[in-house]
């Protein structure tokens, strides 16, 4: 680094205050958000009205009248002007009422709401396991960097990264689910059991009742999808990290700690892993928006009761305004985590945290 | 008897030619030597071995370094890594990189003095406190809940010193410590460790490419030229008469202090070809 | 020095043994209709989950076995690839050709050209794939025009986006501007100058598009979007694979062999031509 750069970067944070950098982003973040947001619903909405076929004769049984169709179209508005249309939906949605789905007749808010947890459960372990994963990969990687372990890890990831998580799914399914059947494969969880739940979040639920039983089996239930998710993400960290901290052990500061008396492990843990993880957190918020867009396939994969399983089944019955709510609730999630990690970046950044 | 005592350390590039030639040299306890010799002669290679970081991609080749008269290089990698970290510290050349950017200036002082060493918390912090105020910084309190990157490069050189100061250890190893700093600073930053090297006796090994650095800070000096060292005089003897025609022409090419007009005479090609003849002829012989 | 040689020849290794699994494939989709021991449509109830040759109660003829409704397994994995590379081709070459030449462009006359297509390539990266793709197979209904349509409105700002950058890259060198000196024009250059210096770049990137275009061909007949259930495709007989995975495994396991097989052979292929273009082994 130059002198004279740092010098100028020093300035800069001590005129600027932390948490003006800090609010000054959640502002900016906030309104992209808003426009992305805004800009999605817009072509959700109108994309879908050009769709060819009519769905409410698909709705209806076959032999209904011309009078029947026109009927229930009225009821869902599809009658009107597509600019109304759009004003009514808009009007909706701010007053939280996303419409009514076609196939099941119910309000878009409560069916969509009704799955969220468990693509949320999904996501959230799905990424736990890829950072565990991932992270454990780069750290043992590292302490053996050049040695045959390295390469190892290195062929591994390549793999990891060549093969998408629907066909690991596919293979986890043959390994765990049929070879050596430990976990289950299809299912949130085993229908016979009793839920005494009051949310749809089982996973935490049960684990707040501390009923480990309950537990045990939504986990033996999620295991193989959320792998199957974390796999690519996974080899991702892995590389990233892996070549993030072995850049990082050639500095300095990592020289200085050696001269110690620290070994290598408490090197890399403590001298290296903050300073090398930080530009690795941005690219691992934009993976988990793909891994979130993952579990649309790979709940159909492991019938698993989620919100991506509900978008399929939507856009086999054509059912639009059901696939409006799920990609506005999508694309709600996935700013939201790109928010988070501006947030967490912010946060865990020393430079911009204190000035 | 001396507290660091290298003898005959060869080092290579691994698969590669030599960076270090037989060196030896020994540092007494509370002594302060020099190391000079142009860029790339391996003054910081020797800092390294000492300190055992040198970089994975050189190997060491023969030679002992014995620290209080046990070599280095026959321990295991942990107790060496244990016993330099007891007894010996580093002050780097660079201030704005050998402080991490994400832990607090407090910690990274203290660090050695509790986990390697076992002091309370409470105890090391401050001994911190004492040590900032000893370098000379106004507010330590503050200072010790810093970052790094709010900090001015002097600052944290004064930081870093004060941490290899710490565990008062009997040797320190300081490679260029004011290269990177301002000129004004520079002097400042020298005369400190000039001051607490004295306060606190410790051995001292200072690599420096500045002959006019040594006169004011060593009292022994070994010149290197290519990893082979050249010369090992006395300072005063030294700048009285050099004995190598290489270092001769190393002291001649110094601006002097006293008279700053009589600019820079650079090393003759022919004293250049005679060391290198040096060095040739001496791997000739340890090839054989 | 021996490690880096050794780096290499594993390189060429996996260069070679992924072509080689393309070709073949290639070849046995052609030859398809030829080569395939029955009609894959053909049913038989009689000969329904028939186990792979070398199982106790295996029909001869019925190499792979046959799934519950009695259609054989190899025949249908032939017939399947037919689709698999078509969709391949057909995608990664309009998605490339799209992509590519909007990237060039861009890159290469910059000025409004490159201000517009960039604001395009941002909002398209603002928009999640899966829920573009959700909707615009929602909009276009099942069936491979619709796929194929998917995967060039989705993706050629993977082409554009690396294009482009590399347009601008090579278009800031010396050489480039000693042939406009020498009197060569706008479009010229950029066909000339440009165009086989980011060549090698575009056919990495085709190559990973083709292993794209087959996942996502599998995925949507897996899940029923793609053509109709009857014709044979990898997507669709893991589909019913999956369901009688416990009874005959086989119905799963060969097809998903198969794309396992594609999928990793075109990104290997793509990253190990990657490191062949590359000067310098990366
Ligand atoms: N990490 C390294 N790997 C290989 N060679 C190195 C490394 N560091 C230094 N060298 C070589 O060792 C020689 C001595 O370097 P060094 O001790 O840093 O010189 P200086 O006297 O300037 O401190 C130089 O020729 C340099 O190129
Ligand atoms: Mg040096």
């Amino acid at each position: 680094m130059i002198p004279g750069g740092a010098a100028k970067q020093d300035m800069r944070h001590r005129v600027t205050g932390t948490g003006m950098v800090i609010l000054r982003t959640l502002l900016t973040r906030l309104l992209t958000t808003v426009i992305t947001l805004a800009g999605v619903a817009v072509i959700v909405f109108f994309v879908i009205r050009v769709v060819p076929g009519n769905p409410i004769a698909m709705m209806l049984p076959p032999g209904a009248t011309e009078e029947d169709i026109a009927r229930l179209s009225a009821l869902y508005g599809l009658d009107k002007p597509l600019v109304t249309q759009f004003g009514i939906w808009v009007a909706g949605v701010l007053q939280g009422d996303f419409g009514t789905s076609i196939t099941t007749r119910q309000p878009v808010l409560d069916l969509v709401l009704g799955r969220l947890p468990a693509t949320l459960e999904l996501s959230i372990m799905a990424l736990v396991m890829a950072v565990i994963l991932g992270g454990t990969a780069a750290l043992i990687g590292t302490r053996y960097r050049g040695g045959r372990r390295e390469g190892a890890i290195d062929v591994a990831n390549g793999m990891a990264l060549s093969v998408p998580d629907f066909l690991w799914g596919l293979v986890l399914i043959l390994l765990f689910g049929v070879l050596w059947p430990v976990f289950h494969i299809s299912g949130r969880v085993t229908p016979s059991l009793e839920l005494p739940f009051t949310t749809d979040f089982y996973l935490f639920e049960s684990l707040i009742r501390l009923r480990f039983d309950l537990w045990a089996d939504i986990v033996a239930h999620m295991f193989m999808p959320a792998l199957a998710l974390a796999i690519p993400l996974a080899a991702i960290i892995g590389q990233l990290l892996k070549q993030s901290l072995k850049e990082t052990m050639n500095l300095d500061y990592v020289t200085l700690a050696r001269t110690k008396g620290y070994g290598e492990a408490r090197v890399i843990l403590r001298e290296a892993l903050r300073n090398a993880a930080l530009p690795t957190l941005t690219l691992v918020g934009v993976q988990f928006t793909f891994l979130i867009g993952g579990t649309v396939i790979i709940e159909r994969l492991f019938s698993y009761e989620g919100l991506g399983n509900m978008a399929i089944d939507a856009v086999v019955n054509r059912d639009l305004p059901l696939i409006q709510g799920i990609v506005l609730l999508f694309a709600l999630i996935f700013t939201a985590v790109n928010l988070i990690v501006d947030l967490l970046y912010a946060v865990l950044n020393p430079r911009l945290r204190h000035a | 008897m001396s507290f660091l005592s290298i003898r005959n350390l060869s080092v290579r590039l691994k698969g590669g030619p030599p960076l270090l030639r037989r060196v030896s040299l020994d540092v007494a306890p509370g002594e302060v030597r020099g190391l000079v010799g142009e860029s790339g002669a391996g003054k910081s290679m020797i800092g390294k071995a000492v300190l055992g970081i040198l970089p994975p991609s050189v190997e060491v080749t023969a030679g002992e370094i014995l620290l209080d008269g046990t070599d280095l290089l026959t321990l295991s990698a942990k107790d060496r890594r244990r016993r330099i970290g007891a007894s010996c510290a580093l002050i780097p050349q660079d201030p704005l990189t050998a402080l991490n950017p994400s832990h607090r200036i407090g910690p990274q002082i203290t660090d050695r003095l509790v986990d390697i060493l076992g002091w309370g918390r409470t105890e090391a912090e401050a001994r911190a406190k004492a040590l900032l105020a000893e370098v000379q910084i106004a507010d330590p309190d503050r200072v010790l809940r810093s970052y790094p990157h709010e900090l001015s490069g002097g600052m944290r050189q004064r930081i870093l010193i004060a941490s290899a100061f710490a565990a008062e250890p009997r040797l320190i190893v300081a490679d260029e410590p004011t290269t990177a700093l301002d000129v004004t600073v520079q002097k400042q930053i020298l005369s400190l460790i000039r001051d607490m090297q004295a306060r606190h006796g410790t051995a001292l090994l200072f690599v420096t490419h500045d002959l006019g650095v040594v006169s004011k800070v060593c009292q022994r000096l070994s010149v290197l030229y290519a990893g082979m060292v050249v010369e090992d005089a006395a300072v005063t003897d030294f700048f009285a008469a050099p004995h190598h025609a290489y270092s001769a022409a190393l002291l001649a090419a110094t601006p002097k202090y006293t008279d700053p007009k009589a600019g820079l005479n650079p090393v003759p090609e022919a004293v250049i070809e005679a060391v290198r003849a040096e060095v040739a002829a001496f791997d000739r012989e340890s090839a054989r | 020095m021996d490690g880096r040689s050794l780096i290499r020849r594993r390189a060429g290794l996996r260069l070679w043994l992924s072509a080689g699994w393309l070709m073949l494939l290639g070849i046995a989709a052609l030859l398809a209709p030829w080569i395939a021991p029955k009609d894959p449509l053909a049913q038989d109830l009689f000969l329904g989950r028939l186990p792979p040759f070398w199982m106790a109660g295996a029909e001869p003829g019925y190499w792979l076995g046959t799934d519950s409704l009695g259609r054989d397994v190899l025949s249908r994995i032939l017939h399947g690839a037919r689709v698999a590379l078509l969709v391949a081709l057909v995608a990664g070459t309009i998605t490339c050709l799209i992509g590519a030449t909007l990237g060039l462009l861009a890159g290469f006359l910059r000025g409004w050209v490159d201000m517009v297509i960039s604001r395009l390539i941002d909002i398209w990266m603002a928009f999640p794939p899966v829920l573009f793709s959700i909707l615009l197979i929602a909009v276009l209904g099942p069936g491979l025009t619709s796929i194929i349509i998917a995967i060039v409105v989705i993706d050629w700002t993977r082409f554009a986006r690396v294009v482009r950058a590399e347009a601008m890259a090579q278009g800031a060198m010396d050489y480039v501007a000693s042939a406009r000196v020498a009197g060569r024009g706008r479009i010229g250059t950029m066909v000339r100058e440009i165009l086989p210096n980011v060549l090698p770049t575009v056919v990495v990137l085709l190559t990973l598009e083709m292993g794209i275009a087959v996942i996502v061909e599998a995925i949507l007949s897996f899940v029923n979007l793609s053509i109709s259930t009857d014709d044979p495709t990898w997507g669709g007989m893991i589909a019913e694979g999956r369901t009688s995975i416990h009874q005959a495994w086989w119905v799963l396991v060969f097809p998903l062999i198969t794309l396992f097989l594609t999928v990793l052979s075109f990104s290997q292929l793509g990253e190990g031509l990657k490191d062949r273009f590359d000067p310098v082994l990366r």
